[in-house]
């Protein structure tokens, strides 16, 4: 089982989008159940008025209505909102095309036709064994289908300026060790050093001072500083002038660095 | 080895947001209007695809910088899917085409199911026959709970129904939207599971229909041997007709899903396999699912009336459906030969 769903078009690119994992699509189908017996509630009240006009019909409405709402609900709603119930966007899911197209009707339709045995013997298990054991996290009407429920991830623009040392970055009196810096970091570390500072009022505080401290000494060994500009510096600036050394580079050097 | 780079962050962000703002817009006009205004438009979208690919594999290989990258591979993908827009999308679906043309189409390119569906359930109703004849009270054994009425004996209960056939008919008005909305909801269960345990391969969509078989055999035989096949006829035909076409349609689309799984003597891999039927069983979940409704109504409407004087009617009405329902199937969604010479 992977946690992203990576896709590389006809023209090379390559990109991935995060899977769902089983805990965040049995809320959603939990939500969404809760919503068609509500709808289904709401328009068995409402069938009631059609007492007036037929008893016989009327009595016979609520377990239409039922079947109907059951039967309809995801496939509607999967269709209109692209591959989304509420209960998906409530949770931030969205079904998508496993080859990162468009969804068609007809993976719509059979998804959910697959559901009758998804749910089998009972609460999912038949669906939610396929989903654990599967590489992309499908239940069988998914398989059928060619689909996978993706998440939606909560996307800005990474903010820099809440995490470097800005002007203040004490190895800026050194472009020689920066540049040394710069060649031996890569950019898995560079990202590792930057997600750390991200995150830091996520870490608790004993965490933090661990992290910031197993960091700090290694680029400390990387790209050693003269005394003179590290005086002083606790673990986390440290980390912070190299992150604000490796990211961004000065006025007039608006270009992709190499060694 | 390549060297490996880091991208200056700041001001690569500050140059690109534009064009990636306006990529964003432009994906939002087309979730409100489906396509594109023009080649210029078209143009332009291309474009801007191709600079947020392009950033991306950038992100990717200098900054590995997560949110960066997460932000773009979004925006990559909605576009990548917007820009290999498959099918119709866009069109809109038009039912009495789909149901007269695509329908009748999509169950001639998988005949040879239907009638492995209709063979299976023929086998369950010779064995269910062959019981019966064998002793009369294997009958206790095979009669589902949910067919309590057919305890009597088949001249019993038509003598029960004529007898009672103006006082019934009353009854069976008054209760007759509930018991077409059970007979509705239930076959359309029976259908539909029989199709989708086809992703098992087969086995349970078998059993269904061999099963369903069995019951039928042996109510049919129980009504001839008793004298009572004209009754049956009267009471079964009009129905039976649309639903069991249905149900063995139902198991028709389970066994072309459970030949997808299996693969056998098709040297394509699954996902490719799944993907060449997916289409037709959808529209023959759909196509059944209708039949299903209008089988419900006759039921309820029609078949429960019993009476000597409309025999010959009710089995006039159910062979003439028969015939419609053999023409529809061969004919309708035909195309022309000059279409098919020239795709």
């Amino acid at each position: 089982m992977t946690t992203t769903l990576d896709i590389r078009t006809p023209e090379g690119v390559e990109f991935s989008l995060p899977l769902a994992g089983p805990a965040s699509r049995a809320a959603a189908v939990a939500i969404d159940f809760g919503v068609v017996l509500a709808v289904t509630w709401g328009l068995s009240t409402l069938s009631v008025l059609v007492t007036l006009v037929s008893p016989e019909w009327a009595a016979a409405l609520p377990a239409l209505i039922f079947f109907l709402v059951h039967t309809l609900y995801s496939m509607v709603l999967e269709g209109v909102w692209r591959g989304q119930t509420v209960g998906k966007r409530a949770l931030g899911l969205r079904v998508v095309d496993a080859r990162g197209l468009t969804l068609q009707p007809g993976q719509v339709v059979v998804r959910n036709l697959l559901r009758l045995v998804d749910i089998l013997p009972a609460f999912y298990a038949v669906g939610g064994v396929a989903v654990t054991c599967t590489r992309h996290c499908q239940r069988l009407g998914d398989l059928a289908a060619g689909t996978v429920v993706v998440r939606r991830t909560t996307v800005r623009e990474p903010r820099l300026d809440a995490v470097l040392a800005g002007p203040h970055n004490s190895f800026r009196a050194h472009p020689l060790v920066e540049a040394r810096l710069r060649q031996r970091t890569s950019p898995e570390l560079a990202a590792v050093a930057l997600s750390a500072l991200l995150r830091r009022d996520a870490l608790e505080p004993s965490a933090r001072l661990r992290v910031f401290g197993a960091l700090a000494g290694h680029f400390r060994e990387l790209a050693p500083f003269p005394a003179e500009a590290t005086a002083g510096l606790s673990d986390e600036q440290y980390l912070r002038n190299v992150v604000e050394s490796v990211y961004r580079r000065r006025a007039g050097h608006d270009r992709v660095g190499g060694r | 080895m390549g060297k490996r780079v880091i991208l200056d962050l700041d001001p690569f962000i500050r140059r690109e947001r534009p064009y990636w703002e306006e990529l964003e817009r432009a994906l939002a006009r087309l979730v409100e209007r489906e396509r594109l205004g023009g080649v210029d438009e078209a143009r332009r979208f291309y474009y801007l695809y191709e600079r947020a690919a392009a950033d991306l594999a950038k992100v990717r290989t200098f900054a590995a910088e997560p949110e960066l990258r997460a932000y773009l591979e979004g925006l990559v993908a909605q576009a990548y899917a917007r820009l290999h827009q498959r099918g119709r999308s866009g069109v809109r679906w038009r039912p009495l085409h789909w149901l007269t043309r695509e329908f009748p189409a999509a169950f001639r390119r998988h005949l040879g199911a239907f009638w492995l569906a209709l063979g299976l359930t023929l086998l369950g109703a010779a064995l269910g026959a062959f019981v019966l004849a064998q002793d009369p009270s294997n009958k206790w054994l095979l009669i589902p709970a949910q067919f309590g009425h057919l305890e009597q004996t088949p001249t019993e209960r038509v003598r029960a129904e004529e007898e009672a056939a103006a006082e019934r008919a009353v009854v069976i008005a008054g209760g007759a939207p509930s018991f077409s909305t059970m007979l509705m909801t239930h076959n359309t269960k029976v259908a539909l599971t029989a199709m989708a345990l086809g992703f098992l391969g087969g086995v349970f969509t078998c059993v269904i229909l061999f099963y369903n078989g069995v019951i039928l055999g042996f109510v049919a035989f129980d009504y001839i041997n008793d004298g009572q096949g004209q009754f049956l006829a009267a009471w079964l035909l009009p129905h039976g007709v649309p639903e069991l076409t249905a149900i063995f349609i139902g198991g028709q689309a389970g066994l072309v899903l459970a030949r997808a799984v299996i693969g056998h003597g098709n040297g394509q891999p699954l996902r490719q396999r799944l993907r060449l039927v997916r289409n037709d069983l959808a529209t023959l979940a759909g196509g059944l699912a209708v039949m299903l409704v209008f089988a419900g109504l006759i039921e309820a409407f029609l078949s429960q009336h019993h009476g000597p004087h409309l025999y010959a009617l009710k089995i006039a009405f159910g062979l003439m459906e028969l015939v419609l329902l053999i023409v529809f199937f061969s004919l309708m969604g035909r195309r022309p030969a000059h279409d098919r010479d020239h795709p």
